[in-house]
């Protein structure tokens, strides 16, 4: 079931959600949509499983036209990031609900549920709980069942949104493990919702990063994580240092900056911004070095040192057992050899923190 | 809940021996000392004297109208009320908060009051009075009336039981269930239904226990003929003025009674759909 998102925008009281989407996923593929908070990500998500309408653009799914089909009709499974389980019903009510509201001509016979609940019972592994209600689980069962509410119905495509956001760290580890192995024996085409990279890394097939209503870039980690797109998927990425640079040739150019490390890049000449990580920047201590120390501390294995030019404040990472750690005390100057990073041509812009980009400001064009 | 407990939250209430026994005090003089007075008072009359005033004629018909006006109001009003509950949280538009507030109109309007206006726009001159006293329908003095007024003095507390439900209802989980291929009666049958049936049910028993016991507005629109509009709260009262305080204490225990097992009832309901839902 391959499915085909075109051009499609959507805007809630004039406030642009989508701005254009193109986005083709494989018949069996297991694709994670990342973006912060307010980027489109559910909104999105909500419209392939027609619980939401687009204002413009077109959704195909095996070649039928979806936005002509109400969601009831779509045979989609969707997991909700707080389970949205029936309360009133047991575990393996919940579970058989797909089945049981069908048309009575369309129903299958009691035992056929029943036997089919059963096998979901023991495929999610909590055969246990098929006579609890919902409210005796815990939270990572609770989403177990929703899940197994949602595969009952054998869907076309299931649709994930923030599954693992409301368990602690160790459910979701142990979650998205388990979610890939149920991806792999149903074969289903599987989206997800996520604003955590390393979940939507570790488990997607591809990640399509999603930035104010736009797709920003589609790839797998190293291709994501080594050459962002844009200023904005390096910004999520974590690059929170941003120096201004100059383009010659190819090289980048900055006073105090040992750019030996970075590759040539085909750019024009002119003023540029570099990217960089925390931690792959090394500091070398300078007597007339560009940048003063003005804080350091200790995590125990990392340091993290808090450097300033007067005009730009920001953070450093490295090894605390590094021999480049010796002697970087509060006060001591430092330039800087970028290990890796990313140039885009243009001035520093502007700079929302990635993380914190809250809904997309308004733009006249589309 | 448990845990709170234990850290011993600071008290609002200076003392908890002195803010108990203010409240318990209340309970005692303004609640229980009446009742426990009114069943004393019931228990004096010895069950054959008692059972002779209940089982006269006009005691009877009055329990009948009372209880047959009682349960017609408040089927009206349970369906009623729960369609108002589902507009004024499903549905945005204009007016919507003064809507809101007018379903608070007969908790605060005085029941006599109520029950002048009822009997002014119904009466054969009135607004209404006059074109359905031409279509042959008398509302004033007839069953009908005593209806309308337990209607509307019983209104809001059917609304104002599942509102609260109803907005707490997660709208993730009618998504799921239309998801899951659910047509729109079935989510609210199999979804929505379940989740307010115990406070609509619980709703609706006070609201008959409420239309049992209403006086004031019924008795302007009744016209009050014994055996056919008289309603046992009146009929206590007309017994009273009668100077026979055995004949009104019989009735209004028999009122009280009621009035018990239909408390018990909505609490029962209410315990029994907490069940399985508390930890919500």
């Amino acid at each position: 079931m391959s499915i085909v998102i075109e051009h499609m925008t959507k805007s809630f009281d004039g406030t642009s959600v989508l701005r254009g989407i193109d986005l083709t996923i494989e018949s069996g593929e297991l694709v994670a949509l990342l973006g912060p908070s307010g980027s489109g990500k559910t909104t999105l998500l909500k419209i392939i499983a027609g619980l939401d309408w687009p204002d413009a653009g077109g959704l195909r799914v095996h070649g039928a036209d979806w936005l002509h089909l109400a969601a009831q009709d779509r045979r989609i499974g969707f997991v909700f990031q707080h389970y949205a389980l029936f309360p009133h019903m047991t575990v393996r009510d919940n579970i058989a609900f797909g089945l049981t509201v069908r048309p009575r001509a369309e129903r299958p016979g009691k035992a056929v549920i029943a036997a089919k609940v059963n096998q979901l019972l023991e495929f999610l592994q909590i055969g246990h709980l098929g006579d609890r209600y919902p409210t005796q689980l815990s939270g990572g069962q609770r989403q177990r069942v929703a899940l197994g509410r949602a595969l009952a119905i054998e869907p076309t495509v299931l649709l994930l949104d923030e599954p693992f956001g409301a368990l602690d760290a160790a459910v979701r580890r142990d979650l998205r493990a388990w979610l890939r192995e149920v991806h792999d024996e149903t074969g289903s085409t599987t989206i997800f919702v996520t604003h955590d990279q390393e979940e939507a890394f570790e488990l997607a097939d591809r990640v399509v990063v999603m930035g104010e209503g736009r797709i920003e870039q589609i790839g797998n980690a190293d291709q994501i994580h080594d050459h962002p797109a844009s200023p904005f998927v390096a910004r999520f990425m974590g690059a929170t240092i941003e120096l201004p640079v100059m383009l010659n040739a190819g090289r980048t150019e900055a006073q105090g900056l040992d750019a030996s490390r970075l590759q040539r890049r085909a750019l024009p000449d002119g003023p540029g911004t570099l990217f960089l990580r925390p931690a792959d920047v090394t500091p070398l201590a300078d007597p007339s070095g560009r940048w003063q120390i003005v804080r350091r501390t200790s995590n125990g294995a990392l340091l993290r040192l808090e450097l300033t030019d007067g005009a730009q404040h920001f953070g450093i990472d490295l090894p605390r057992r590094a021999p480049e750690a010796q002697g970087l005390s509060p006060g001591a100057r430092v330039n800087l050899r970028p290990e890796a990073g990313t140039i885009f041509p243009g001035p520093r812009t502007s700079q929302p923190t990635a993380a914190t980009t809250e809904f997309p400001r308004k733009e006249k064009s589309l | 809940m448990t845990a709170a407990a234990a850290i011993k939250p600071k008290r609002v209430l200076p003392g908890f021996s002195l803010s108990l026994g203010t409240t318990l005090l209340y309970v005692a003089l303004v609640i229980l000392i009446p009742v426990i007075a009114l069943v004393l008072k019931g228990a004096e009359i010895g069950p054959a004297r008692f059972w002779a005033i209940i089982a006269a004629p006009r005691t009877l018909a009055a329990l009948r109208v009372t209880l047959t006006a009682a349960a017609l109001a408040t089927v009206f009003n349970a369906f009623y009320g729960l369609l108002m509950a589902w507009v004024l949280t499903r549905y945005d538009f204009p007016g919507k908060r003064i809507l809101d507030a007018l379903m608070d109109i007969p908790f605060a309007l005085p029941t006599a009051v109520a029950g002048i206006s009822l009997t002014a726009l119904y009466s054969a001159n009135g607004w209404f009075g006059a074109p359905l006293t031409g279509a042959g329908i008398n509302v004033v003095y007839t069953l009908g009336g005593v209806i309308l007024a337990m209607t509307f003095t019983s209104i809001p507390f059917v609304v104002r039981a599942i509102q609260p439900v109803l907005e707490d209802l997660d709208p993730a989980m009618e998504q799921a269930a239309m998801t899951l291929g659910a047509r729109p009666f079935a989510i609210f049958r199999r979804v929505v239904l379940p989740a307010i049936l115990p406070a609509w049910l619980a709703g609706s028993t006070v609201a008959f226990a409420r239309s049992l016991g209403e006086f004031g507005a019924v008795v302007f629109i009744a016209g009050n003929l014994p055996f056919k509009t008289e309603i046992a709260a009146l009929l206590a009262f007309i017994r009273l003025e009668e100077y026979d305080y055995q004949g009104a204490a019989a009735i209004a225990l028999v009122l009280l009674l009621f009035a018990l097992i239909l408390l018990m009832i909505s609490n029962l309901i209410q315990f029994r759909a907490a069940r399985h839902l508390e930890a919500r």
